[in-house]
């Protein structure tokens, strides 16, 4: 069996005195898609930061291709290749859209995606490449954004809430875009509140609550009794 | 003829201000950072640029290609060392420690160079002047007017045409998500503090070959640039280019009227500026 890229191994997380995640073990597979689904403030945002490095962590809690890496800055997991696209999109309100994904592609790491991939896969920013990012719509800042983490050709890609505060028309654009990011064999995890958005796109789900692991499953199986017990802990 | 006169002299003289002040507004537009050394590290500048004259014998101009690249390597070296642990959601700690650092310099140029004052011969180019329609314009204010023009476009230009610009950009709107883009913010801040460094040290050889100056010097350079930088409006570099001409001119005319009125005068335009725009004149627009 081929190692995992990303497992998680007991991973506690915490704010203070504040517990977040509760020995988490997860697992995800090179070009797998997996999505964590789960009420709020269970967990999903700590566990996509600890991941991506805005939170430390013991160093073999967080393995990325059996190397543990829990204890790695913010910058020094992007270089591994591992992107985040952050919940509220979180673009430079100080760069224009343009230098937003510029700067997204400054590791420079070899691969598929770069200015003109990301335009032609959103059009529209294009067209506005030159206006600060602060002028875009929400759905087009959310392109910005997506942009941005492909901008480093990541080979895992972590989504938080991508859809939260959007149309949904744009909703659906960016989630029709999606098989053209990850089919080009990057592995990603995807938050969602959406369930059945977060199901449709996904390889496997998990659903999170209260900083536990209450339900893992093939998405195209598991029942929706099961994800209810599992979101809201009641039959 | 005599007030045009002195309003001609003041915009030069606001381009020295404009020097001191560049440095502190950089680095307090990349990382928040009020810098109290600031006016020490002008001085620490003219004493390098003193004892590079006094030992190589070249130019205090020249003593540049020298002073430049150590004042930026020590910057680099200040910001990684010390000032990075100072950073966090607390401004106090930053504040104490320049501040200690400020008093450390003093002692050792006191040291060093004894409380005499110094002062560097930049030969001819000090008392050389042009004639231009009934004003005396002197050679020495008319070009470190241009060097800081031409320090501000530079900076101006390193900010919003390079890609290192950039990442000082991104990591002053939001270090955690610049950390995301792969930017160390350690080594941004450091590349800014070598940089606001740089521009320190044209500031103090300028200095040193104008006025004498001597180890306690440093404390009235840095409210000269804080004033320019507020004036001006914090994070604008245009803008404190002409906080520190408005600086420059209140203090000559200030002293056109009477001759103990030039500092008190500068005082009072940036405390009226202060009352009437609390934000300077030109702040900048906030994302």
């Amino acid at each position: 069996m081929p190692e995992p890229i990303l497992s998680l191994n007991a991973l506690d997380a915490h704010y203070g005195d504040f517990q977040a995640l509760y020995g988490v073990d997860m697992a995800l597979d090179d070009g797998e898609v997996i999505a964590i689904i789960g009420a709020n403030g269970a967990g999903k945002t700590t566990l996509l930061r600890s991941v991506s490095g805005l939170m430390s962590n013991a160093a073999d809690q967080i393995r990325y291709r059996g190397q543990p890496i829990g204890m790695l800055r913010a910058d020094e997991v992007a270089a591994l290749g591992i992107a985040l696209v952050p919940e509220g999109r979180q673009l430079f309100p100080s760069l224009s859209v343009e230098e937003n994904l510029l700067i997204g592609g400054r590791l420079k790491r070899p691969g598929p995606w770069n200015l003109r991939s990301v335009f032609e896969l959103f059009p529209v920013l294009e067209e506005r490449r030159a206006y600060p990012s602060t002028a875009l719509s929400g759905g087009q800042q959310q392109m910005v954004a997506i942009g941005r983490a492909l901008m480093s050709n990541p080979d895992l890609i972590l989504f938080d809430e991508i859809s939260l505060g959007l149309a949904p028309v744009i909703i659906k654009s960016i989630y029709d875009a999606l098989p053209g990011i990850v089919g080009e064999g990057m592995s990603a995890v995807i938050v969602e509140q959406d369930i059945s958005k977060a199901l449709s796109v996904s390889d496997r789900v998990y659903c999170l609550m209260e900083g536990r692991v209450t339900l893992e499953g093939a998405s195209n199986s598991v029942s929706r009794d099961a994800i209810s017990h599992a979101y809201f802990g009641i039959d | 003829m005599d007030w045009v006169n002195a309003i001609v002299q003041g915009t030069l003289l606001g381009g020295l201000y404009a020097l001191f002040a560049a440095g502190l507004s950089l680095i307090f537009g990349v990382m928040r950072l009020v810098n109290i050394a600031h006016g020490d590290l002008i001085v620490l500048a003219a004493y390098l640029g003193l004892t590079v004259v006094v030992t190589t014998g070249l130019h205090p101009l020249l003593a540049l290609i020298i002073v430049i690249p150590v004042m930026a390597a020590i910057g680099y070296a200040l910001q990684r060392g010390i000032l990075n642990q100072t950073l966090g959601d607390d401004i106090l700690p930053p504040l104490l420690v320049t501040f200690g650092l400020s008093v450390i310099l003093q002692n050792v140029f006191l040291e060093g160079y004894t409380a005499d004052p110094q002062k560097m011969d930049a030969g001819a180019i000090e008392t050389a002047s042009i004639s231009l329609g009934g004003l005396s314009l002197g050679i020495l204010p008319l070009l470190t007017f241009a060097i800081a023009v031409g320090v501000i476009a530079g900076l101006q230009f390193i900010f919003y045409r390079t890609p290192l610009g950039r990442s000082f950009r991104a990591v002053s709107d939001n270090q955690d998500i610049a950390q995301l883009m792969g930017l160390n913010k350690r080594h941004i801040f450091g590349l800014a503090m070598a940089l606001a460094l740089a521009v320190t040290a044209i500031a103090g050889i300028l200095l040193g070959i104008r006025t004498s100056f001597d180890p306690t010097a440093g404390g009235a350079r840095l409210i000269y640039g804080f004033e320019a930088v507020i004036i001006g409006g914090l994070g604008n570099l245009w803008g404190t280019l002409v906080g520190g001409v408005i600086l420059g001119v209140a203090q000559t005319i200030g002293a056109k009227i009477d001759p103990g009125w030039q500092l008190l005068a500068g005082h009072i335009a940036f405390l009226f500026v202060l009352a009437v725009r609390p934000n300077g004149l030109f702040p900048r627009v906030s994302g």
